[in-house]
């Protein structure tokens, strides 16, 4: 519940955040950068997704479409 | 289910039909524009375990398993007379597999069920996105076959992009009507050990997704998202060719609830440290209400070698309580409604390391191909405090 409370002070947070213009986001758009997993973790995912109880959050699915959890 | 199929089909061919129906034609002061190949992905991946629970023989006994996985992806686009795009993202996805754990539902036949086996998995994307208006729509359809398990999936989603683009906000339902084919170990095909399915019946599985992603530029060099999905499923979700052995040694199917919820929050915080380092970071929690919790904790810094060259070295750090239903061997008592000896459902924390290396460069292309746009190779060690090891080596190859 205390991990839920703080991402969504998180979230809430948001809003104060620092308006960063096309320019300068050279950083930000670095390939390494980017807010989802890489191409090559998609098989790593997919392993974890098999020999782990849990799953989702990360962009893809919680469950199905393969005889995995 | 054949109706499903027969949508899914119509659907696929709707958008494929609507890809090659472009004319190099001119009306106006707009010339409709080709489809063009944006770019083509082809990963590929070996991977290997070995370990000494598989649940197939009842929470003992090997689980070595290889299996090489490849996948193709080819991503179309054009803009349209109001300069909006569109994009079609069509992939094929096959893995090969041979399971000694799963020689184990009949000991006798070393080439039963998916002593080596085939997964097939195409999928079709269409994605709508609005430039001036600043949101995106998308719609999908997925197949996939393997040797006792079908599924047809579909998948819709919307994205808001904030005016300044540093805040994107979007929202993705999925659902997967799967079908399995009930295998039972081979002591019990002719007398199943409970009422939930007999040997060679094919039973569904359904699964709904909503998943929603807030992403924020918090500066120049930071940035994060923040992950939410609720995940339902409801038919067959135990795996019948999974042993259980009870106290009195006698031997049952593994047998679980028809309905399980799912709830994952995660959090993703990018951060360009200096010119040379960049850290990723990932930490997820997951409830489910078959007793599991888990955490999940993953931290990469990636070091720039040059301006086309990166080295990576992924950690990841994870672990689980036990589902309620879960014991080990001669442990489960006949006063039991579900049970389980799957360690994949078990206690346990895992930790994974690896080394990642990628290469980019637009201009010569990789190995002086000019059509490699970027390579990426992987390697990733896995271990389980409970005994289980694998190792697994990826290569991402970009094509434009």
């Amino acid at each position: 519940m205390k991990k839920f409370l703080f991402m969504l002070v998180f979230a809430c947070s948001l809003s104060s955040c620092e308006s960063v213009k096309e320019y300068q986001k050279a950083k930000i758009n670095d390939a390494e950068m980017v807010l989802t997993a890489k191409k090559t973790e998609k098989f790593e995912n997919t392993f974890q997704l098999y020999r782990e109880g849990s799953s989702g959050a990360n962009g893809g699915k919680t469950g199905g479409g393969c005889g995995c959890n | 289910m054949k109706k499903r199929v027969i949508s899914a089909a119509v659907l696929a061919f709707m958008f494929t039909f609507q890809a090659k129906a472009q004319n190099d034609t001119v009306s106006g002061n707009y010339k409709k524009q080709k489809l063009k190949i944006e770019e083509i992905n082809f990963i590929s991946s070996y991977y290997k375990q070995d370990g000494d629970n598989s649940a197939v023989t009842g929470g003992v006994g090997t689980e070595k398993l290889t299996d090489i996985a490849t996948n193709l992806e080819v991503i179309l686009s054009k803009k349209d007379k109001k300069n909006n795009i569109h994009s079609f993202d069509v992939s094929l996805g096959i893995d090969t597999y041979t399971s000694a754990s799963s020689d184990n539902i009949d000991p006798n036949t070393v080439s039963s069920a998916s002593s080596q086996d085939v997964r097939v998995y195409p999928s079709f994307d269409y994605n709508y996105t609005n430039v001036e208006k600043k949101y995106a729509v998308h719609a999908g359809v997925s197949f996939s076959a393997e040797f006792d398990y079908t599924s047809i999936g579909a998948n819709i989603g919307y994205t808001k992009t904030s005016k300044d683009k540093n805040r994107e906000f979007s929202v993705k339902g999925m659902a997967f009507f799967d079908t399995w084919k009930v295998i039972l170990p081979v002591e019990l095909q002719n007398n199943p050990s409970d009422n939930e399915a007999n040997h060679l019946d094919t039973k569904p599985r359904t699964s709904y997704n909503l998943g929603f992603t807030l992403s924020q530029v918090i500066n120049k060099k930071f940035q994060m998202a923040l992950l939410a999905d609720i995940g339902y499923q409801e038919g067959l979700l135990a795996t019948k060719f999974n042993r259980v052995y009870f106290d009195d040694v006698s031997v049952h199917s593994e047998k679980l609830p028809s309905t399980r919820f799912k709830i994952p929050v995660g959090l993703r915080a990018n951060y360009y440290l200096t010119d040379r380092i960049i850290l990723r970071s990932y930490y997820r929690y997951y409830y489910d209400n078959w007793g599991i919790n888990s955490h999940t904790f993953s931290l990469e810094p990636s070091i720039k070698l040059s301006a086309f060259s990166s080295l990576s070295l992924p950690y990841r750090f994870y672990a689980q309580s036990e589902a309620k239903y879960f014991k080990p061997i001669y442990q489960h008592q006949g006063i039991d409604e579900y049970f389980t000896s799957d360690y994949d459902l078990s206690k346990f924390s895992s930790n994974m390391i690896g080394l990642g290396y990628h290469i980019t460069d637009s201009d010569k292309g990789i190995f002086n191909i000019k059509r490699i746009h970027s390579l990426e190779l992987r390697y990733g060690y896995y271990t389980r405090n409970n005994g289980l090891d694998s190792h697994i080596i990826t290569l991402a190859l970009q094509f434009k």
